[in-house]
């Protein structure tokens, strides 16, 4: 409570009309259409892939994070922050969709007055490759754009400069394993792989490297494990959460600045139901360049296909 | 045009309120059917052949377009091939078996949600002497 206390506190308005279209765009495409046969969002054959919080989803979706509440670990310099983010995930077609992903920043550098603003606005366009039921197997490539002057650049450090950041994210469930392995059944990776192209190579100053980004997610489904591989007695909510750890590393590769590897660690679970999941995790930086101490965040993640089926749930093509 | 930072609030607190209640209202909505529970149970070992398999899902679900199958550790489908949704509790599913020797068996579902999403899944059981 003290969390959505502060929240509201300071929250401007240009936050809140954020936050108003975000949730209208979803709420007013329900007046009309069709019903249409479509598939599970995150389903490879029995594998549900949950939407990950920290690394990409393999998927193609309709679903929307409002919000992702995150409290990242104090910065080297004392810096601590608090992000409230929004994510969109829309099918196209049943196989090509997009993403949106805006945020908001309250951070507080000591000694100095909190600066509040907008951290940059970040697309993609993503095609699913293929998904492997009998495997439990799917992949995606994707372009992402982080874009320039879409955020508060002076006072945030928002970008100045447009990134293109070709991606690739896989999934694999390990459900296909002998039947004499039932407990290990149940776990799932996913993967990250992306490299940032940045359209500007310094900005005030320093450097903008290309970086390699690696990610991976780390599942232990217990929704698997009571519904496909042995009923061990698990009822609700018990036999919806998926435990994780999830791990995303960023290495620049040129400029100088080849030996900053920065990135979390970040132990968590999450809570699937039918309409929505819940998230939560710590977060831990794995050098001193990438914070100190420990922080985290927590995600409401709505499954818009489920929620509305006969309107923006279905691919845009479909409508 | 300029919103207040009150109007702002409330409109955002009332969008809020409506994805959460779309979200969370039971009969609000439709879903995805997945698996509840079965019977035999997911992965459990049972003495004596089973006349029936039962599945229980979270939604109710289309007879018309729903089925359910048991194969033996062959591949090759044992069941009666009479399966049907229960028409007092569209979210239960059974299919009658005939009397099975010891082994494994696998049971495979497909289900048409009734807001025509589907879904299917796979489960064992064993029986045992």
């Amino acid at each position: 409570m003290l969390h959505v206390k502060f929240m509201f506190h300071r929250i401007d308005g240009a936050v809140i009309r954020f936050l108003v279209g975000a949730g209208l765009v979803a709420g007013a495409a329900m007046l009309v259409g069709q019903p249409d046969p479509a598939g599970a969002h995150g389903f490879a054959g029995d594998r549900f892939f949950p939407a990950t919080i920290l690394t990409d989803d393999p998927f193609v979706a309709d679903e929307m994070s409002l919000p992702t509440f995150t409290r990242p670990p104090t910065a080297a310099d004392g810096t601590h922050e608090y992000d409230l983010d929004v994510d969109i995930a829309k099918r196209i077609t049943p196989d090509l969709g997009f993403t949106a992903h805006y945020g908001w920043v309250s951070s507080h550098t000591p000694g100095m007055p909190t600066v509040t603003g907008f951290s940059g606005l970040n697309t993609g366009l993503q095609y699913q490759l293929f998904i492997n039921p009998q495997h439990e197997m799917m992949a995606l490539a994707g372009l992402g754009v982080s874009w320039a002057h879409t955020g508060r650049v002076a006072a945030l450090g928002a970008p100045d400069f447009t990134t293109l950041t070709p991606t690739f994210d896989f999934g694999k469930g390990f459900g296909d394993l002998p039947d004499s392995m039932p407990f290990i059944r149940p776990f799932a990776i996913t993967g990250n792989l992306s490299y940032d192209v940045p359209t500007k190579t310094e900005s005030a100053g320093s450097p903008n490297p290309n970086n390699f980004n690696y990610g991976f997610a780390f599942e232990y489904s217990l929704e698997y494990l009571q519904h496909h591989v042995k009923d061990v007695g698990l009822t609700a909510p018990f036999d919806r959460l998926i435990p994780l750890v999830e791990v995303a590393l960023s290495t620049p590769v040129n400029r100088g600045q080849s030996r900053n590897t920065t990135g979390t660690v970040q132990p968590g679970i999450i809570w699937s139901g039918q309409y929505y999941q819940i998230g939560a995790e710590a977060i831990l930086p794995v050098n001193a360049l990438s914070g100190k101490g420990l922080g985290g965040l927590i995600q409401l993640h709505f499954y818009l296909d489920d929620m509305f089926p006969k309107t923006i749930g279905r691919p845009l093509l479909q409508w | 045009m300029s919103l207040t930072r009150q109007t702002c609030r409330r409109a955002a607190l009332a969008a809020l309120a409506f994805l959460a209640s779309a979200a969370l209202a039971p009969s609000g909505g439709f879903a995805h059917a997945f698996l509840d529970h079965a019977l035999p149970s997911v992965g459990s070992t049972v003495h004596g052949s089973p006349g029936e398999v039962t599945v229980w899902f979270t939604q109710e679900i289309e007879p018309a377009f729903s089925n359910l199958r048991v194969v033996d550790q062959n591949g090759a489908q044992i069941d009666k091939q009479n399966n049907a949704v229960d028409p007092s509790d569209r979210t239960v599913m059974k299919v009658s078996l005939p009397k099975l020797p010891p082994g494994k068996y696998k049971v495979f579902w497909h289900v048409l949600s009734v807001d025509t999403h589907t879904t299917d899944g796979t489960f064992s059981f064993e029986v045992a002497p």
